[in-house]
């Protein structure tokens, strides 16, 4: 049941010790009253509310089950605090101890009593509350701190010095501390991961899970390196620990500082994006956050960035922040900004700048906000560390782009690469490769059009060869490649071509491209020394 | 222009219609292939093989073209086995499962003779 409130329920477990105003030597001492609730709606609130003085309740005629308990609990006059309009409690007095009715001058005295004491109940009462809201305050002070302490812990506390590049982030809690983390982990053979994630919820259980997503990914990430495979792993290890309505949107980026080759799978966090000019590309991968269910798989995809560019991954905290007309700043303002930065920091700086102008100066940051940018400088990358052996150019051609011409850039890279001497089944592979990534080259880049060329470029170090194969239509997007299915093709769901992108991938040992407003290229890598993932 | 133009020629043998392909199965070999087609299926045999020993290069387009013919003979309740392919085709056959739906062997003889060259003829997978 509801009960009125708990300063005034401790006011009814006193027995009035105005009692003693008249003394009975023989009768022991005060008797402690059992309590009696009233709930809220009881007619005796209101009674009391509008009483002008101590009321006599054995003859009250109220349908009032306070009412009752009080005479059950032996009270014969309850005496109203009333301060400032409102009842604050009550005094309640059983039979006096002369067994003599309460005089018009006990009244009276009860009444005067009443008047002085109600103000100073509620002052304690207001004291009391007072005290109880700063306690809650400081519980909920030292919440934030603790969930402050645990994200700040986690968060990288130097950023990589990546030759060629550079990394800047920015953090940003709010009020109520979100659950936005990032982190860099070093990974085998000069690899380095990039995550940027959000835990719904806010305050210490956002910290906490947190805290558990951020050792699951230290631990996977060196181990599979894959980033689809990092997020399926780190998945099924969340789904079991996660509390109830929470999940972890988690983006993870795998970075070939060396090339710029970006592999990258997404957990349902915010599309990054990349700047180049005026253009902005977002990359896209599917995936279902984190924790929510088992046995999610995740799309990898990959990018490369090329010298100039620079990449945003940023947490919701920016793009869903709110004008005081609740208007929202938006991913397609984020994004418009990507496209007119000239660096990294730069960038960090206009968006920081561009927020704090549309939310205005009396803003309250509604959610955590992080940002990340990876900027790949321009010009020679790596200048403080030369490769090991200069790259070789090979081979540089033109072929027109008219049907059946593949294979005068199979011959051409053929000959090209005859002094590597490259075992039969990998110079095959080789062949189908560039056979392929000529004719899409020469259709969908140049549309046939035989004045149109498809360039090829064919490039050996120590380690790698590479075949670079360029048409003319960087201006139009690349299109997307739906993953061929034989089953499905047999059967009239899926049309029996589409293979030509899925051969390459099969073929090569590594595969980029990139894209300026006039070109494409795609570049096939065949690895020359011995690799734990070359194809033999 | 390098490799050979595509040429298609016929064969019935012990019930089986044997296809011999030459040359390179691109995009010029549509119309060929399928006139080869139809008539290796006449006569109804229970049984196409595809003779590979004679083909130079097969690209994405070629390879779209088998997996037409390999639907319309499955269609149709035929087997379809193949024999003459190079290690580099026959893992291309294996990476995009065509070898799961078809028969490959290593000569004409077993391709013919081998209850296998039945091969999966059943629809769905």
């Amino acid at each position: 049941m509801t009960t009125i409130p708990s300063n005034l329920r401790r006011v009814l477990r006193r027995e009035p010790k105005v009692a003693t105003t008249e003394p009975v030597a023989a009768r022991p001492g005060p008797m402690e009253a059992p309590p009696v609730e009233i709930a809220p709606n009881d007619p005796l609130i209101a009674y009391f509310s509008s009483a002008t003085g101590a009321v006599d309740i054995g003859s009250l005629q109220l349908d009032s089950p306070a009412l009752a308990g009080l005479r059950e609990a032996g009270v014969r006059v309850v005496v109203p605090l009333v301060s400032q309009g409102e009842l604050i409690g009550l005094l309640n007095l059983g039979p006096r101890r002369s067994e003599q009715e309460y005089s018009a001058d006990d009244r009276k005295l009860l009444n005067d009593l009443a008047g002085h004491a109600a103000p100073a109940v509620r002052v304690a009462q207001l004291v009391r509350e007072q005290q109880a809201e700063v306690r809650q305050r400081e519980r909920i002070e030292q919440e934030l701190r603790v969930a402050q302490l645990i994200q700040q812990q986690f968060l990288p506390h130097e950023l990589p010095d990546l030759p060629g590049w550079h990394v800047a982030a920015f953090y940003r809690p709010a009020l109520e501390v979100g659950g936005d983390f990032y982190d860099f982990i070093d990974l085998p053979d000069g690899l380095i991961g990039i995550v940027v994630g959000d835990v719904t919820d806010k305050g210490v259980p956002a910290a906490l899970v947190m805290a558990t997503t951020h050792a699951a990914l230290r631990a996977e990430a060196p181990r599979l390196v894959a980033p689809s495979e990092v997020l399926t792993r780190v998945n099924e290890l969340l789904v079991d620990e996660m509390p109830a309505h929470m999940f972890v949107t988690c983006l993870y980026a795998v970075l070939d500082p060396a090339s710029g080759e970006l592999r990258y799978a997404n957990a349902g966090h915010n599309v990054p994006y990349v700047g180049f000019g005026a253009e902005v590309a977002e990359l896209r991968a599917t995936g279902m956050p984190l924790g929510l269910m088992p046995g999610m798989q995740y799309q990898e995809k990959q990018a490369t960035l090329a010298p100039g560019q620079t990449m945003l991954l940023h947490s919701d905290g920016l793009a869903e922040a709110h004008a005081p007309d609740r208007e929202m700043f938006g991913f397609p303002r984020v994004a418009a900004l990507v496209g007119e930065a000239t660096d990294g920091e730069a960038l960090i700086e206009r968006l920081l700048q561009e927020l704090s102008g549309f939310t205005g100066a009396d803003w309250e940051q509604e959610d955590d906000i992080t940002l990340v940018t990876l900027e790949r400088r321009a010009g020679p990358p790596a200048a403080a560390v030369p490769p090991e052996e200069p790259e070789r150019l090979l081979a540089e051609f033109d072929v027109p782009s008219q049907p059946g011409n593949e294979r005068l850039a199979i011959d051409g890279v053929v000959k090209a690469v005859a002094e590597l001497d490259l075992p039969d089944p990998r110079l095959e592979r080789l062949k189908t490769a560039v056979g392929e990534a000529t004719m899409n080259a020469m259709e969908h880049g140049n549309d046939n059009r035989p004045e149109l060329p498809v360039g090829v470029r064919v490039v050996a170090d120590a380690s790698d060869l590479r075949v670079q194969i360029t048409d003319q239509g960087g201006h139009r997007p690349l299109p997307e490649v739906e993953l061929p299915d034989l089953d499905a093709k047999l059967s009239g769901l899926q049309t029996p071509r589409g293979w030509g992108l899925f051969l390459i991938q099969n073929m090569v040992d590594d595969l980029h491209t990139s894209a300026d407003d006039r070109h494409h290229t795609i570049e096939l890598v065949m690895h020359l020394k011995e690799a734990p993932n070359a194809r033999r | 222009m390098p490799g050979g133009e595509f040429a298609a020629a016929v064969r019935h043998h012990d019930g089986t219609g044997i296809i011999d392909l030459r040359g390179e199965i691109n995009l010029a070999a549509d119309g060929p292939l399928g006139i080869a087609y139809e008539q290796a299926a006449s006569g109804d045999p229970k049984a196409i093989v595809l003779n590979f020993a004679d083909v130079d290069y097969i690209n994405s387009t070629g390879i779209a073209l088998i997996v037409g013919l390999l639907a319309r003979a499955r269609k149709e309740g035929r087997a379809v086995g193949a024999y003459g392919l190079s290690d580099h085709y026959r893992e291309i056959f294996a990476i995009t499962r065509l070898s799961d739906f078809m028969g490959i062997y290593p000569d004409e003889h077993s391709a013919v003779g081998a209850p296998a060259t039945a091969g999966p003829t059943r629809e769905g997978h």
